[in-house]
């Protein structure tokens, strides 16, 4: 395991540009190399984007050079997960399907990113179509754990966890529907955030599954964390599901301790079955977790277990209501405007041929599974029973945040397993998601901060949980708790 | 003409996942899938569907559905003209094309 | 025009149904709305232009586009169904799946059980009132050409996909199954049309395909409430085409019947050249559309306050509009009925309660200002129709002062000056027509005491001869009162 460059943090890297001690395109030039000498390894980028990240550093320095201002992100190098549109580079979602495709427009976090002078590097490598908790689901071959190349980063954002948990870059963005920043981040050492469902745009984040779907950054820092969100976070009118309020000062949130807070432990994902835990949390995770509760706590906060029994079903409901989305959602790639097209005699049967051909196994057992949720007969029992029970985990966490400021679990039942360990049984791998599933149902913002080591020697992270739109207070506790962990 | 009567079911889901169902849902998920495939998801998702049926059993009352978590409404456009792509830069991505529009093998059915 | 027109039916194929049934007819009917945009996006909503330059990453389906509401196309929407007696609802989109090539997303906003209105109905010229089921927004499609084979859908070696049209606002009018004629549906599409353009949500243009009649056909013993079998007709393109296709439909059952089959739903395309219909896709293996709602919309919320100002927005209906002009000049309900659909009804009872004798106003506009009124005023048009009917001006002087009126505005006393019109008086006349009999005495004698129609044949000889010898100044209406003196004396 090389560790000879590890990235200097977003918000130094910005400063040092803006205020002319180093130039982007050396910034640039560093990232690029530590990038490429993992790459072989890792497998962390569809994409890497040498020479347009060269070209984007150079313009950045000549701006600063002509006296020109730049955005609070100069200079920073990101890797954006290859599910987000980039106009005239190719976005495949690492499917077959999309082999080939150049999106003609950009993601608005894409263009929020670029405006606020941060360089793009490379799309990088997830679950097909974001289906998966390992990033073993990829056309491209799995991404690898950058502590532990036998191991999975996690999924689906295995890419830009990856290159963030390697120190290649200080900043990437992925997508979480199920846990799909905060599991991976959780695997690979670094801070994960998932906002509140509509404060980032979705505006070209390919969909999986659209009332879940969120953007969030990776990055090694809880301060770069809030600095990228404030970047990408606010109203976009061009995704109808976009919060029309200001985005909430989350940097300036960061120093202002937990004492006082109030935060719940969520005794059903506590790990501990006297509580009443789920099963399959591992010990070594659920210490770390207590661990972080008691650094909180000697942080002035008050701590109690909570417990929120419909957290459990969060798990069946989102193997629902994801799978039913993404079934719609995932019909457009027909093989007739873009993408593979296959063989077939007529429209229909060259569309069944190019789906057949394009989608993995796991992308199809998906739209299976949510073709067979929407099917007449079957919708109320299925689809409509599970936004049920998202409307009662909805009252039931809210409830809750009348007593608590926040709550607190692991992030992951475990850490990174092995390669191939988990690809034979999906249920196995869908267990993966019990803790972090419940704040994709309720739209509610959570994050997971590392928090030391497992037993065998592998990046635990914790997770925060928020209720809507309480992203400052978050930040406050992971701030608390990314100090807590340094010692 | 939609026909409402398709979803007003609310009957539990009975019995296990058949071969039949999945191949039915195959054809409407249009996927060719193999005999051992139909076989490997039938399993597969019988094992899924048997964890939702726990949701099923659930007296949610009446509770509404919740389809969207921050609850919005109204939100509209103004009817105003935006710039539409570049015709080239949109047939570039098409498998095929003839006479600027996208080209299919014969769609079956209805002219439109 | 005259095709257009509610109670005239020319080509129409005669129901003809053997007596003891009766038809039974839904009709669905999409009207595109006259928006600038798209229903979820910026592109222009234009008819006719080069195939997929109208296109964006949201209405050609892209991966990670994203909809966004037009606000024009919901207020045409919810305007409509106040014009047709619906209540206005909160609703919500849906998804509706299904795969054809013409269809980006491979799925259809819709809406599905919360449509925008729902339970309206629509009174048709003699007093029908036709329930509507719901009339709710969606997107259309785009448009498919086919390539090689005959260039017909059957038979053809490829197909081509156009994206223009993908994504323009329609609202879809369902009515209950409760027209009983072919005459019903098109006299109920007629009226549609004329809501349609009278509160200007949609150009409604059948040939041009803004407007989009499907019919639901079935038919049942009369006498008998139950509901058969029903086909859904497609591709039928004008009103008259809509009566020959129902019949056509409606007569096709009965055969099966009487031969002891049944039909088996389906869809069924119109073929106007061959005048029948043709099996399409059958609903027996139905496509199920999983609908659920749009989860990249939200919800629309309509308030109290938002029906009141829509109702006030509303103008007249063309019901209470042709009540009106009806009454006040009993005129027939075809004429009625084109002066509305001309937007001429309006004008119409301006100019009668100005002072004008009805029945000229309703002629004049009928045969004279078919295309439009120009510079005439309601006011100036009255005051022309006095000076015809006073016996100032000839039918055909008249017509001449009318056109120099529309054309450039004026009175119709100074136009009539300017021309030479001098209205004659009746001494003048009578020593003309005293002329003409002098000359004619046998013909005279007929006149006055032939039988009916020898007198007519007299009149037209006699009124003749004046216009003739008046150089057509003589007032008709004068000349034949005049006659009429002369002979009885």
């Amino acid at each position: 395991m090389t560790e000879s460059f590890q990235t200097p943090s977003a918000t130094s890297i910005a400063a040092g540009v803006r205020d002319g001690s180093q130039s982007a395109a050396d910034v640039i030039d560093a990232a690029i190399g530590a990038v490429e000498a993992r790459e072989g390894e890792l497998n962390a980028y569809n994409l890497v984007l040498a020479d347009d990240a060269r070209t984007a550093a150079a313009a950045i320095d000549q701006k600063i050079a002509a006296g020109e201002t730049v955005g609070p992100l100069a200079g920073v190098p990101v890797a954006i997960k290859d599910n987000m549109c980039t106009t005239g580079v190719a976005t495949t979602c690492s499917s077959k399907i999309l082999e080939g495709w150049v999106p003609p427009y950009s993601a608005t976090v894409v263009e929020r990113l670029a405006a606020a002078g941060a360089v793009m590097v490379g799309k990088t490598n997830l679950d097909e179509f974001a289906m998966g908790s390992s990033t073993e689901n990829s056309a491209f071959g799995p991404s690898k754990n950058p502590h532990d190349i036998t191991k999975v980063p996690g999924g689906s954002s295995g890419g830009s966890a990856a290159t963030v948990g390697a120190g290649a870059v200080p900043v990437s963005l992925g997508s979480d529907t199920g846990g799909s920043i905060r599991q991976p981040a959780s695997l690979c050492g670094v801070v994960g955030v998932k906002p509140t469902y509509g404060m980032v745009s979705r505006y070209g984040l390919i969909a999986f599954a659209s009332s879940l779907d969120q953007i969030g950054p990776f990055t090694t820092t809880v301060a770069d964390a809030a600095l990228v969100l404030e970047v990408i976070g606010g109203h976009d009118p061009r995704d109808s599901t976009s919060i029309p309020e200001p985005m909430p000062n989350l940097t300036e949130a960061l120093g202002k301790g937990v004492d006082g807070l109030r935060i719940g432990i969520i005794s059903e994902l506590s790990g501990d079955p006297s509580l009443g835990s789920v099963e399959g949390i591992a010990p070594d995770v659920a210490a770390r977790a207590a661990a972080a509760a008691a650094a909180l706590e000697a942080a002035g906060a008050s701590i109690e277990h909570v417990s929120i029994p419909s957290s459990v079903h969060g798990l069946p409901a989102y193997y629902l209501i994801a799978p039913a989305e993404a079934s719609s959602n995932l019909a457009r790639y027909d093989g007739v405007r873009y993408g593979l097209r296959s063989d077939g005699p007529n429209a229909l049967a060259m569309n069944a041929a190019s789906r057949t051909e394009g989608f993995g196994e796991e992308v199809k057992r998906r739209i299976m599974l949510g073709t067979y949720a929407l099917t007449s007969g079957y919708y109320d029992a299925y689809y409509g029973q599970a936004q049920k029970v998202r409307t009662l985990m909805i009252d039931e966490f809210n409830a809750h945040y009348q007593n608590f400021d926040l709550l607190l679990s692991p992030t992951s039942p475990t850490t990174a397993f092995e390669l191939d360990a988990k690809t034979a049984d999906p249920m196995t791998m869908y267990v993966n998601d019990v803790c972090t599933i419940p704040s994709n149902l309720t739209g509610q913002p959570a994050m997971s901060v590392p928090f030391g080591v497992g037993d065998d020697g592998m990046p635990v992270g914790v997770q925060v949980l928020a209720p809507m739109m309480g992203e400052a207070t978050m930040f406050r506790a992971a701030a608390v708790l990314e100090e807590a962990a340094r010692v | 003409m939609p026909d409402m009567s398709e979803s007003e079911s609310s009957a539990a889901p009975s019995g296990a996942l058949s071969r039949d169902d999945v191949a039915h849902v195959a054809k409407l998920a249009l996927l060719d899938l193999s005999d051992a495939e139909i076989d490997r998801f039938t399993g597969q998702l019988g094992a899924v569907l048997e964890s939702a049926a726990k949701l099923a059993a659930l007296d949610l009352g009446d509770l509404a559905p919740t389809h969207h978590p921050f609850g919005l409404t109204n939100v509209t456009r103004p009817d105003e003209i935006v710039p539409s792509l570049d015709r080239d830069i949109v047939l570039a991505q098409a498998p095929d094309i003839e006479d600027n529009r996208f080209k299919t093998p014969p769609a079956l059915g209805e002219d439109s | 025009m005259s095709e257009q027109t509610a109670n005239t039916t020319p080509g129409a194929v005669a129901a003809d149904l053997p007596e003891g049934w009766e038809i039974v007819i839904g009709l669905e009917v999409h009207v595109e709305l006259n928006t600038a945009t798209k229903l979820f996006c910026g592109c222009p909503n234009s008819f006719g232009d080069e195939p997929n330059t109208n296109v964006c990453p949201t209405c050609l389906g892209l991966p990670g586009s994203l909809p966004v509401l037009n606000d024009r196309a919901v207020e045409s929407a919810m305007r409509l169904g106040r014009a047709l007696n619906c209540d206005v609802n909160s609703s919500v989109f849906s998804r509706k799946n299904y795969f054809y090539p013409d269809q980006p997303k491979d799925y259809q906003v819709s809406q599905y059980d919360l449509p925008t209105n729902t339970e309206g109905h629509i009174t048709l010229a003699d007093g029908t009132r036709i329930g509507i089921e719901r009339a709710h927004i969606e997107e259309d499609a785009g448009k498919l050409n086919h390539g090689g084979g005959d260039g017909r859908i059957h038979g053809a070696d490829y197909s081509m996909a156009d994206y223009n049209r993908a994504g323009v606002p329609l609202v879809e009018i369902v009515s209950h199954p409760e027209l009983r004629s072919a005459a019903d549906a098109r006299a109920y599409v007629s009226e549609l049309r004329s809501i349609v353009t009278a509160v200007d949500v949609s150009d409604a243009k059948m040939e041009e395909g803004s407007m989009r009649v499907d019919a639901n056909v079935s038919v049942r013993p009369i006498g008998s409430d139950e509901l058969r079998t029903r086909c859904e007709v497609k591709n039928i393109n004008s009103l008259r085409s809509l009566e020959r296709a129902i019949n056509f439909e409606a007569r096709r059952h009965v055969d099966l019947y009487d031969n002891g089959e049944r039909p088996k739903q389906e869809t069924r395309h119109w073929d106007e050249e061959a005048g029948r219909s043709r099996s399409g896709r059958s609903k027996e293996d139905a496509e199920d559309y999983r609908y659920f709602p749009e989860p990249d919309l939200v919800p629309l919320v309509v308030t109290d306050d938002d029906i009141t100002r829509l109702d006030a927005s509303l103008p007249t209906m063309p019901s209470a509009r042709r009540a009106q002009l009806g009454e006040k000049s009993g005129a027939s309900n075809d004429d009625i009925n084109l002066l509305i659909e001309r937007g001429q009804d309006g004008f119409a009872l301006e100019t009668i309660d100005a002072g004008a004798d009805a029945k000229r106003v309703v002629v004049h506009l009928i045969n004279n200002l078919s295309e439009g009124h120009g510079q005439l005023t309601a006011a100036s048009f009255a005051a022309m129709i006095r000076m015809e009917t006073g016996g100032d001006l000839s039918s055909t002087q008249a017509k001449e002062v009318l056109a120099e009126m529309v054309a450039s505005g004026g009175d119709p006393a100074a136009i009539a000056s300017a021309k030479g019109f001098e209205a004659m008086d009746g001494g003048e006349l009578e020593s003309i027509l005293d002329g003409i009999i002098a000359e004619n005495p046998d013909e005279w004698q007929r006149f006055c005491d032939g039988d009916d129609k020898e007198k007519k044949k007299m009149q037209g000889m006699f009124t003749g001869q004046i216009m003739k010898a008046t150089k057509g100044q003589a007032d008709g209406a004068a000349v034949a009162k005049l006659l009429a003196q002369k002979s009885a004396s």
